[in-house]
């Protein structure tokens, strides 16, 4: 029951919510709630067998997960987990 | 070292508000005014970075850009002004910055960064900080920094949302240590293509000219180790840990990082159908022939500027396909040409042997037949 926050770039991709409120104890379960809700999230954050994608990092709360469980980390109802991809804008 | 560095009257009035606060004074004072600063890209972000650097009182600033200055730049750049327009940015800047303070040494390259420059034009400076608006650019400063052990002072942006960390700084973390791979091209909109609210750059590079003065003056806590994200349109502030990633290569030497990026690879099969010129287009206009025009941008970007297209945004190209005509020809043109590129790609796979990518776009449509066209 962990809330995603969604980074700007993929938001055409969850009708424009910034937050979206998952099921799931894990953040894998949570992450595949989302993309079950919007599937077209699935391939910018998700590869073929399952793993995020390594131009996107899954943060639970301020922690990156990959130093937690990755994605077998255990979310609570309060937790709050980010989407972070690069983004590069800055001079033009 | 900074010892040695001392003060005329007119800087010591100049840097009065330093040198009373406390932890600052005039040893942070003299920490700036001995240091170098390399300011990659002189766009959103490196107009508050320079300018709140050269009035600091930064000693020395780099500036590196390829760029003339554009209508379209002045929404956020507000280093330049109307004057500047068709000017090299470099310069422009110099003459900007110099007249703000005449107390400190602007070196300028007037040159894109490259993987043959870099280690050359970063080596005699201390601290970089990275403005630039590509990926590849990212990857380069950041082995570059790597390479040479400078620290590398990051600020990102898009559309709302910017990020903001220092990377490579006292064995800190690097860029490959929290993204080790790009996304692949066309996935994030570059802010040329997805657009960015004027004032985020100047949020960003002003924080980003505030960590510069941190790493130089060893003041506080830098954001080495964090990601720093904002939200403009919630205002909402996240500080995420950085850390170094165990499985991140060991950076030796520079590499091809258009190739890295995938963007070479992008270009290579965005142009290899055929292409058509704005005057060949202009000519069939003139002509009256018969041929499908599509313009695959989006809405409010048709908007802005047309050419009397059939208007289907890229994404929604392929649910589209039984309206695209296959037994006449086809231009499809977008802003620049990449996007329209991308489009006949998706529709190559459904058999179409009839179309023409529009290049340069409607940019070079307003460049070339219609200056009084609005580009953006």
């Amino acid at each position: 029951m962990a809330t995603i926050i969604i980074p700007t770039p993929l938001r055409k991709f969850t009708e424009n919510q910034s937050k979206v409120v998952t099921k799931g104890d894990t953040v894998q379960e949570s992450i595949h709630s989302l993309t079950n809700v919007f599937p077209e999230l699935k391939k910018h954050v998700l590869n073929d067998d399952g793993s995020i994608k390594q131009f996107v990092r899954i943060y639970l709360e301020d922690e990156d997960i990959n130093v937690l469980d990755k994605e077998e980390t255990k979310v609570e109802s309060n937790s709050t987990i980010s989407i972070i991809p690069a983004i590069a804008g800055g001079a033009i | 070292m900074s010892d040695s560095i001392s003060f005329s009257k007119a800087e010591l009035e100049r840097y009065s508000r330093h040198l009373i606060i406390p932890d600052f004074n005039i040893e942070g004072q003299r920490k700036l005014k001995a240091a170098k600063v390399l300011v990659v890209g002189t766009g959103g972000l490196g107009a508050p970075l320079l300018q709140y650097l050269t009035a600091a009182g930064v000693g020395t600033i780099g500036i590196v850009d390829f760029d003339i200055v554009d209508d379209s730049n002045l929404q956020r750049q507000v280093l330049f002004s109307i004057q500047d327009v068709g000017r090299p940015k470099v310069e422009a800047a110099k003459e900007r910055l110099a007249s703000l303070n005449p107390h400190i040494n602007i070196v300028t390259y007037n040159t894109q960064l490259t993987s043959e420059n870099a280690l050359d034009i970063i080596k005699d400076f201390d601290v970089v900080a990275d403005g630039t608006d590509n990926f590849p650019t990212r990857y380069l400063v950041n082995d570059a920094c790597v390479i040479l052990g400078k620290p590398n002072v990051y600020a990102s942006i898009f559309r709302f949302e910017g990020q903001a960390t220092v990377f490579n700084y006292q064995d800190g973390p690097n860029y490959r240590d929290l993204f080790p791979t790009p996304p692949p091209p066309g996935l994030v909109p570059s802010c040329a293509e997805g657009g960015v609210i004027g004032v985020l750059p100047g949020i960003l590079g002003s924080l980003q000219a505030n960590e510069v003065i941190k790493v130089i003056t060893g003041i506080g806590e830098t954001l080495s180790g964090r990601l720093f994200l904002y939200d403009a349109l919630t205002f909402e502030t996240r500080t995420l840990k950085v850390h170094k990633n165990p499985d991140t290569p060991t950076i030796t030497q520079l590499i091809d990082y258009e190739q890295f990026c995938g963007i070479g690879l992008d270009k290579k099969s965005a142009f290899d159908g055929d292409e058509i010129t704005v005057e060949e287009l202009n000519q069939m206009m003139i002509r009256g022939d018969k041929f499908h025009l599509i313009d695959v941008r989006e809405p409010y970007e048709y908007d802005i500027s047309n050419l009397g297209g059939q208007l289907i945004p890229l994404a929604e190209i392929e649910e589209h396909v039984n309206q695209i005509e296959s037994d006449q020809p086809v231009v499809i043109h977008c802003r620049s040409g990449k996007r329209s590129g991308d489009a006949i790609k998706k529709l190559e796979k459904y058999g179409f042997q009839n179309l023409r990518n529009l290049k340069g776009g409607i940019l070079a449509w307003a460049d070339k037949i219609d200056t009084e066209m609005a580009k953006y």
